[in-house]
């Protein structure tokens, strides 16, 4: 077995390995956040809740209803981002015009009232989901035993991250997103319905969030808690990678799971707070986040 | 469910008759006892609402009214938080006059109270906290710790593991006092035994979902046994992604705190197999069974596990006491009525019949189990099979007279 | 401050606001002898945190997102010098202060020249920082806090076990802040803060160093925050890591929301409410979530201004 800095290097690549799993988590989350403070300028904290959701939902199509693991990954982030239009049209659309100190102060009233009211029907222990028996089972990497499940779950991740990148990027439905974020007057006055793109951005940030929630949903138990656990390093992420950035999200999702990973090899009891370390650094030294637009 | 909210909304109804002002001295002493527990947080199954059900049960099973008692049962939410639990006590005590604390999971909670029942000199019946410290280094006169501690968990499902070859151990510990406690009783025991510990990954609590690391870290220490010093949904998530990574097939995994509701939330399939130690099993005996009949109209999703049962036994046997006393008597002193208690042979449905040691030790034998497989298991909940009883004397820790000036007088 | 210019300040008090100040200190006075003064002294605690809290939000315009970590700091250091040290109450109580406040210096020397979400975001970062601090610090007993805490004495012979002596005690450290916030914003230097937050470029023209108004501003609400952490500390006889968990922070926010941002008496308001909520609700399990929850989305909806903000708007005064 040879050493890295003192520690076997099976188990410093297993680390990084599972970091890049968690990042994949981060990198769906805050890629929804980034889309939607980009377009909406919300900092949506109920992002938390709406991942939880999804994986909420999922539980109740298969309990409820029988539909397995791979139609739920399509239609649970379809019900959620319905409901998401629902908070949109409703309850968010009347804060626009507000500093953003409101928006992230309801949508975290928000979170607190979908979780209390999922732990109040639900309780909190979790309920289990099965992983689909198709990515059951482990591969034996050498290093270490990688579930196929979660390499699934990197694979997933990657897949839509790099297609919404596109999306937004290469498409022209994504260059009037992207004008109507810079400026919404003008792409309005060419005939754009914005306030429709606007409540269709959210519904796709949230369903992002739902897809995220499923896929976690066979890890981690079904549980009311499992957004809040995410939700403040979802919110570093997005400050370190620069608000709005949709590559810088992607890509500081992926990079911080994988310092984190590195963390809980050192020194577990920092590995929540490592995060926050590079979030004040990189907020001192480039304020306006690792790939954020100057001011 | 329906069961659940409809005794949320009794309570709403209760508490909106609740005066802001010091109530008015009744004419008749009304003993009052306060569940104190965690009602929405991660051990909201292991205790929460259905320890309050039980302690019900038990002034129904009393027939407080037949015996001229008033008895009247109030419950909180203490979130897991010390200093919420305090206040919450501390008002409880002063203004709405409660006598007897119960349940109060959570080993930080637990301690954090000791101190404010012995200064307003009341009873607290401990049946949901873990650490041993709550009878050693920090005991009480006014404390019992019904069901289980950290000694009897590392004693049984750290003792069998042990005795099964288990003999190098590597540790998953929530990194807070009951893990800790967890942790530092179970190493001993290894040691003693001449095993050895490799090492230990205390991850953040609350808040951690995800040990993969932790797990793989395990794995490659080499260590034979992979004891998990933590409860509730972290119990339920680790054992579920150790079976992913596959420790299953090259560790042990002893969970040293796990209840038959955590059982329910990981499923046969993954608990089959595991050993683990309570101090109470609903299909034990005719007399468990015919308490589980009684109070599983009211809790039809959580069958009672041994800290529900505690709340019913506790509650029974404070019942006794004050009967005995009588109300006024009781109300006016703590410690006189943990004493009369201590004296008092008790005697219930869930735990037969045992006896309180001078130092707050309630003494039930500890029990391990083996989970059954799905194939093994014939009904709802049918889950556990015995394998070893540990006697009351062996279960419990030595007496800490050192701590504990009270235990002499 | 609409009002001042119609009627003569008395201690910087319009004539509306002395009458308010007037009936807050008849409740403050009568309510022991109705209510429980351990829940009383809880709301005092958290009032004067919340003006604390307020004079970022309200008068520098700067939301901190990590103000638990001054109020919990302030109590960690209260309850090991009261309980290890054994020193007088009114040395803790300023102790818990002076912690807030160095803390505060730090903390605001990193975050003070960012601004709107960025200040937050970087105080909540800074927060969670010394929240791990205190979670892995052998003092602060983890998990745990510092438990069996004594209150103590009062300059050496005032005995504070009894709720009453201690709930004067704490009334009068609340309405000491209280007016010391008041002062400091109806002196010179607040007026300058005023000119910072409405018109920062022109303030930085008229030649003010506009960061370290800012600075000092952020620490006089460290100390003030360190202290109402102190005195919870000594009224409860525990510190928690409850008292630096970033949902403390988060908590004050309601508070000062609720009563209404930027108004005098705002903060005290929203701390009645929000602790007495706390307390009604507690044996209802995850309601109290959902009920804070939905509080906080209508207020953001409904009422901006926050009570007393709105009623100060109906009965067009400044309160």
């Amino acid at each position: 077995m040879f050493m890295i800095f003192g520690i076997p290097g099976p188990l410093l690549f297993g680390q990084l390995l599972l970091g890049l799993i968690n990042g994949a988590f981060y990198a769906m989350l805050s890629l929804g956040l980034a889309i939607i403070f980009g377009m909406l300028n919300i900092i949506n904290f109920a992002h938390g809740a709406l991942f939880m959701m999804g994986a909420f939902v999922s539980w109740m199509l298969l309990n409820y209803l029988g539909i397995g693991y791979f139609p739920a990954l399509i239609l649970a982030p379809l019900i959620v981002g319905v409901f998401g239009i629902v908070l949109e049209k409703t309850i968010i659309s009347r804060l626009y015009k507000l500093d953003h100190l409101y928006g992230l102060l309801l949508t975290f009233g928000m979170a607190l009232v979908i979780e209390g009211l999922f732990r109040n029907a639900y309780g909190s222990s979790g309920m289990p989901y099965q992983i689909p028996p198709v990515l059951q089972g482990a591969t034996n990497l050498g290093f270490m035993y990688m579930p196929n499940y979660r390499g699934w779950v990197v694979l997933a991740a990657l897949v839509v991250c790099l297609s919404t990148w596109a999306i937004i990027e290469k498409t022209s439905l994504g260059a009037t997103l992207r004008a109507a974020t810079e400026n919404a007057p003008m792409v309005q006055a060419f005939g754009v319905d914005v306030p429709r793109l606007i409540t269709l951005t959210y519904a796709g940030g949230v369903a992002l969030a739902a897809f995220a929630g499923v896929l976690a949903a066979p890890i981690y138990s079904v549980n009311p808690n499992m957004g809040s656990n995410f939700i403040n390093t979802v919110f570093a992420v997005v400050v370190i990678g620069g608000m709005g950035s949709i590559m810088g999200s992607i890509i500081t999702g992926f990079g911080l799971g994988v310092i984190e990973g590195l963390t809980k090899v050192f020194y577990p009891q920092a590995s929540a707070t490592v995060v926050f370390v590079v979030m004040v650094i990189v907020l001192l030294v480039r304020p306006r986040g690792l790939f954020g637009r100057t001011a | 469910m329906t069961l659940t909210r409809r005794s949320a909304l009794a309570s709403v109804a209760a508490a909106a008759t609740l005066p802001l002002v010091r109530p008015a001295r009744a004419q008749k002493p009304i003993i009052k006892i306060g569940v104190l527990n965690d009602q929405s947080g991660p051990y909201t199954n292991t205790g929460g609402i259905t320890s309050v059900i039980c302690a019900k049960q038990a002034l129904a099973d009393f027939g407080v009214a037949a015996k001229g008692l008033d008895v009247e049962v109030i419950s909180a939410d203490h979130q897991n938080k010390p200093d919420l639990a305090v206040s919450i006590a501390r008002q409880w005590f002063d203004r709405d006059g409660v006598d007897m604390l119960l349940d109060v999971p959570t080993s930080s909670v637990a301690l954090a109270l000791q101190s404010v029942v012995r200064e307003k000199n009341k009873v607290y019946l401990n049946v949901g906290a873990a650490s041993s410290a709550l009878t050693g280094s920090q005991c009480s006169p006014n404390f019992i710790h019904w069901v289980y501690d950290t000694y009897m968990l590392s004693k049984s499902t750290g003792g069998a593991m042990v005795k099964a070859g288990g003999d190098s151990w590597y540790f998953l510990t929530a990194d807070y006092a009951f893990g800790k406690q967890l942790q530092s009783d179970t190493t001993k025991l290894v040691k003693a035994a001449g095993g050895k510990v490799l090492g230990s990954a205390p991850y953040p609590f609350p808040g951690t979902t995800d040990f993969s690391s932790f797990l793989v870290q395990a794995q490659a220490s080499g260590a034979k046994v992979l004891g998990l010093c933590n409860a509730g949904g972290d119990t339920v998530n680790s054992i579920k992604q150790a079976h992913e990574f596959g420790l299953n097939s090259t560790m042990k995994i002893a969970a040293l705190l796990m209840f038959i509701t955590d059982v329910h939330a990981l499923g046969l399939d993954t608990a089959g197999g595991l050993v683990l130690t309570e101090s109470f099993y609903w299909d034990m005996n005719d007399h468990t069974r015919a308490f589980t009949r009684r109070v599983l109209p009211k809790t039809p999703n959580n069958y009672p596990n041994m800290i529900h049962a505690g709340c019913y036994s506790a509650t029974l046997h404070y019942l006794k006491t004050v009967a005995a006393m009588g109300a006024a008597e009781a109300k006016k002193d703590g410690v006189a009525t943990i004493n009369h208690m201590k004296a008092m042979p008790v005697e219930d449905d869930c735990f037969g019949k045992t006896r309180i040691r001078e130092d707050g030790c309630h003494m039930v034998p500890a029990y391990l189990f083996e989970v059954k497989t799905p194939q093994e298991s014939k009904g709802p909940w049918d889950y556990y099979k015995l394998k070893v009883t540990t006697p009351p004397d062996e279960a419990w820790p030595p007496m800490a007279e050192e701590h504990c000036s009270f235990i002499k007088t | 401050m609409a009002a001042s210019s119609r009627s003569p300040l008395v201690f910087g008090f319009s004539r509306a606001q002395l009458i308010a100040f007037a009936v807050m200190l008849a409740l403050i006075v009568a309510s022991p002898f109705v209510l429980y003064p351990v829940f009383l002294m809880q709301v005092l605690c958290a009032a004067l945190f919340a003006c604390a809290f307020n004079l970022m939000i309200g008068y520098v315009g700067l939301l901190s997102f990590g103000h638990a970590a001054f109020f919990g700091m302030g109590s960690y250091i209260a309850a090991w010098t009261m309980k290890f040290w054994h020193v007088d109450a009114s040395i803790a109580i300023i102790l818990g202060g002076l912690t807030g406040a160095a803390l505060g210096l730090v903390m605001g020397y990193l975050a003070i020249r960012r601004s709107g979400i960025y200040f937050a975001m970087i105080t909540l970062a800074l927060a969670q920082m010394v929240y791990f601090f205190c979670l892995e610090a052998p003092f602060t007993g983890g998990e745990d806090g510092i438990q069996q805490v004594p209150r103590g004495h009062l300059f050496g012979f005032i005995d504070l076990s009894n709720d009453m002596t201690m709930y004067w005690v704490v009334a009068a450290v609340f309405i000491g802040g209280f007016l010391l916030i008041h002062r400091i914003i109806h002196s010179p230097f607040g007026q300058v803060l005023k000119g910072i937050r409405e018109n920062e470029p022109r303030a930085t023209s008229l030649g003010y160093r506009t960061d370290d108004y800012k600075l000092i501003a952020f620490v006089l609400s460290c100390a003030i925050s360190g202290v109402a952490g102190g005195t919870k500390a000594l009224v409860f006889g525990i510190a928690t890591l409850t008292d630096v968990h970033y949902s403390t922070s988060g908590e004050v926010v309601l508070t000062t929301l609720l009563g209404g941002l930027g108004t005098v008496f705002g903060p005290a308001m929203g701390a009645v409410v929000v602790t007495s909520m706390e307390n009604y609700l507690a044996q209802f399990g995850a309601w109290v979530t959902v009920t804070q929850g939905a509080i906080f989305m209508i207020c953001v909806l409904a009422f901006r201004r926050g009570i007393i903000g709105e009623l100060a708007a109906k009965l067009k005064l400044a309160l």
